[in-house]
């Protein structure tokens, strides 16, 4: 009864006009960030941040949320009228969102895939506040061996459920862990891997990371792929947004699947993406006209749509009740709160109530204010799309600059933004995930931090990670996560094919 | 995606190998700078370069795995990483996109992002001084009020500016 009692605390403060403002405009530029290609939810809340360093940490949180909320509507669109997946996880909605665009029913689909987002933040965002501060109440209770094995778990979970070569995963995972660890060690305050170099200090910065990674190494991608934007009208108007919703209850059982897909998918770190094609995959599987699915199905723009703003809306939980955030997007959310003073982790439902439930409060009506703008102005976001890259590179590209230097004042760090650019657009093209690298840098501190308190408590023992139940199990289950291809693999070896 | 690059380019296999390899050096680079930090047990516990230095033999391990596996690969990635013309594409963003980077301490944000902009719209979108002009100093001067006006937060600035007075 208490979290009803401080949610409806956290909408007073939401609904103040400050914070309405901010949650329009964070929705605004959400979307835009989501059409460009390019500009993506996690390096778009990178480039923003340090416009919130002089609001308040809850207008900063609620328009830094708003952002993702809409570049998570905003990927759709550019998916639906010209095929462009502006977000990884809007590929699957493509698949006959596109389709369906070509046929004259762009409105219908984008109704459809706009509703199902609605409906997937929703569910996860109930699930957030009715879970989230039970987990954090059970965290609470964390020693420094058990943070680490929740830590150990994520990153495990990355290496089993990423399509990515594990070996890969895996380099880019350490590779991370290992630019967070270079400059100033926290636990002795002596220097390492410094090599000399001043600027080196104060090791990467994670978002410095992002901007380049995502930011600048995505355009490479983009330009090298050379982009044609064929686009169809939108076609969208009252009635036929009206016709859609009557339709769509009819796909409630995938609707509530996708649901569950996206929450489960998110809160394991495996993110949005692998989410959508997954819920597509099993609603192709499962629906009776599942073989006409790609040649323009409404509910395959419902399954993929739903799973993936289900994800990315539920990748907040471990971030806000363990301080492990679910996707590179939640890793730059957490990195604000760190910027803002703020502890992340379980104690933050403890000390900071009206910020925790004032983001949650945020999240069911930056959600509803998301729905309103994508229906209503789609056409304009549209038309964002339609100028030409030659204009809105060098934009981004600025855009990019700017976000970096503002980090720390130093435009060394706009170098650095440049080089891992350069980076990302290589490993992009070698398959090395980014997500995990982006994450390890975040979280390499506060692992390693965990990982050397506990074997200070052990006296050197790696026996203190299985000395408990709750340590042990945790362990148990991310070394499952680690090894899960492997053994899925045996599973389907072992058990003889159904005769069909 | 599964689409084939068009045209002739660097093979793909090269280019992984390469990766491995800079990553075999990244990690050998992490484990000689964990061995100067000190990766035994000290007087607070494990020393600064413990734990670094078993992520870099981590790397080191996966990096040889990838290397490995960069040699027998097959299907797509048997192919060219990028055509020539696609990584020429490349070159046509990520140069200008170095230079900027680079006279940004000398000239200002504002002056190189202007002068980008005209580039990229001249070079790459064949636009007349009527288009460049209005976009080139807009977006930088929009830029401008935004930060040093509204949010209060000082961006490099070079001679122009300080010409200006500010």
């Amino acid at each position: 009864m208490e979290e009803l009692y401080n949610l409806f605390h956290g909408f007073a403060v939401v609904i103040q006009p400050f914070n309405i403002m901010v949650m329009i405009v964070g929705i605004v530029l959400g979307v835009i960030i989501g059409v460009l290609p390019g500009l993506g939810g996690a390096n778009g809340v990178a480039i923003l941040l340090p416009l919130t360093f002089s609001m308040s940490p809850t207008s900063a949180i609620i328009m830094l949320s708003c952002i993702y909320w809409g570049a998570l509507f905003g990927g759709a669109i550019t998916s639906i009228l010209f095929n462009i997946p502006g977000e990884p996880w809007s590929v699957a909605t493509t698949f006959d969102g596109h389709p369906m665009a070509q046929q004259g029913r762009a409105g219908e689909a984008l109704t459809a895939a706009f509703t199902s987002s609605f409906v997937g933040a929703l569910f996860a965002v109930m699930m957030i506040t009715l879970v989230a501060p039970l987990v954090a109440k059970f965290a609470l209770q964390f020693g420094s061996a058990e943070k680490f094995s929740v830590y150990f778990l994520a990153f495990c979970s990355f290496v089993g459920m990423s399509k990515e070569p594990p070996a890969k995963t895996i380099v880019a995972m350490m590779v991370g862990f290992a630019l967070a660890a270079v400059g100033l060690d926290t636990v002795t305050g002596q220097l390492r891997l410094t090599f000399g170099y001043t600027e080196l200090i104060t090791g990467f910065d994670f978002l410095i990371a992002v901007i380049g990674l995502f930011g600048i190494g995505e355009i490479l991608l983009t330009i090298e792929e050379g982009l044609k934007f064929k686009g169809g009208s939108t076609g969208i108007n009252p009635k036929v947004v009206l016709n859609t919703w009557m339709e769509l209850p009819r796909y409630w059982v995938t609707s509530l699947r996708s649901c569950v897909i996206g929450c489960w998918m998110g809160i394991s770190p495996a993110g949005a993406t692998p989410a959508s094609f997954m819920s597509y995959g099993i609603a192709k599987r499962v629906a009776k006209n599942g073989d006409r699915f790609g040649k323009g199905e409404i509910e395959g723009v419902v399954a993929p749509e739903t799973a993936a703003h289900a994800a990315g809306t539920s990748a907040l939980l471990p971030m806000l009740a363990l301080g492990v955030p679910g996707s590179p997007t939640a890793a730059v959310l957490l990195g604000g709160l760190l910027i803002w003073g703020l502890q992340p982790g379980p104690l933050l439902f403890v000390e900071q109530k009206e910020f925790v439930w004032s983001l949650i409060a945020s999240m069911y009506l930056g959600n509803v204010a998301g729905l309103l703008v994508v229906l209503t102005c789609v056409p304009l976001f549209a038309a964002i799309l339609r100028i030409p890259f030659s204009i809105i590179a060098p934009i981004i590209l600025v855009f990019c600059a700017i976000g970096a230097y503002t980090v720390h004042n130093s435009t060394f760090d706009v170098v650095m933004m440049l080089v891992f650019g350069v980076i990302g657009y290589v490993l992009k093209k070698c398959d090395y995930p980014l997500a995990p690298l982006v994450l390890a840098i975040v979280l390499g501190d506060k692992a390693e931090e965990a990982f050397r308190q506990s074997l200070l408590a052990s006296g050197g023992s790696l026996g203190i990670f299985v000395s408990n139940g709750l340590v042990a199990s945790i362990m148990a289950l991310g070394l499952v996560a680690l090894f899960w291809p492997l053994i899925q693999d045996a599973f389907t070896r072992l058990r003889p094919k159904p005769a069909l | 995606m599964s689409d084939q690059p068009q045209g002739k380019g660097p093979p793909h296999r090269a280019v992984e190998a390469l990766v491995a390899l800079a990553t075999i050096a990244f990690a050998a680079l992490i484990i000689v700078g964990s061995l100067e930090a000190g990766i035994d047990w000290g007087a607070e516990g494990p020393k600064a370069g413990f734990f670094p230095f078993y992520l870099g033999l981590v790397i080191l391990a996966a990096s040889v795995v990838n290397l490995a596996q960069a040699f027998t690969a097959s299907g797509s990635r048997g192919g060219p990483f990028a055509s020539w013309r696609q990584l020429g594409q490349v070159l046509s963003v990520a140069l200008p996109t170095a230079i900027y980077v680079a006279a940004i301490p000398y000239i200002g944000i504002y002056v190189a992002s202007a002068l980008l902009i005209a580039l990229f719209m001249v070079w790459l979108g064949r636009y007349g001084v009527r288009h460049v002009a209005p976009i080139a100093l807009g977006v930088p001067l929009v830029t401008f009020l935004i930060f040093e006006k509204w949010f209060v937060v000082a961006l490099p600035k070079g001679p122009l500016e300080s010409a200006l007075g500010f």
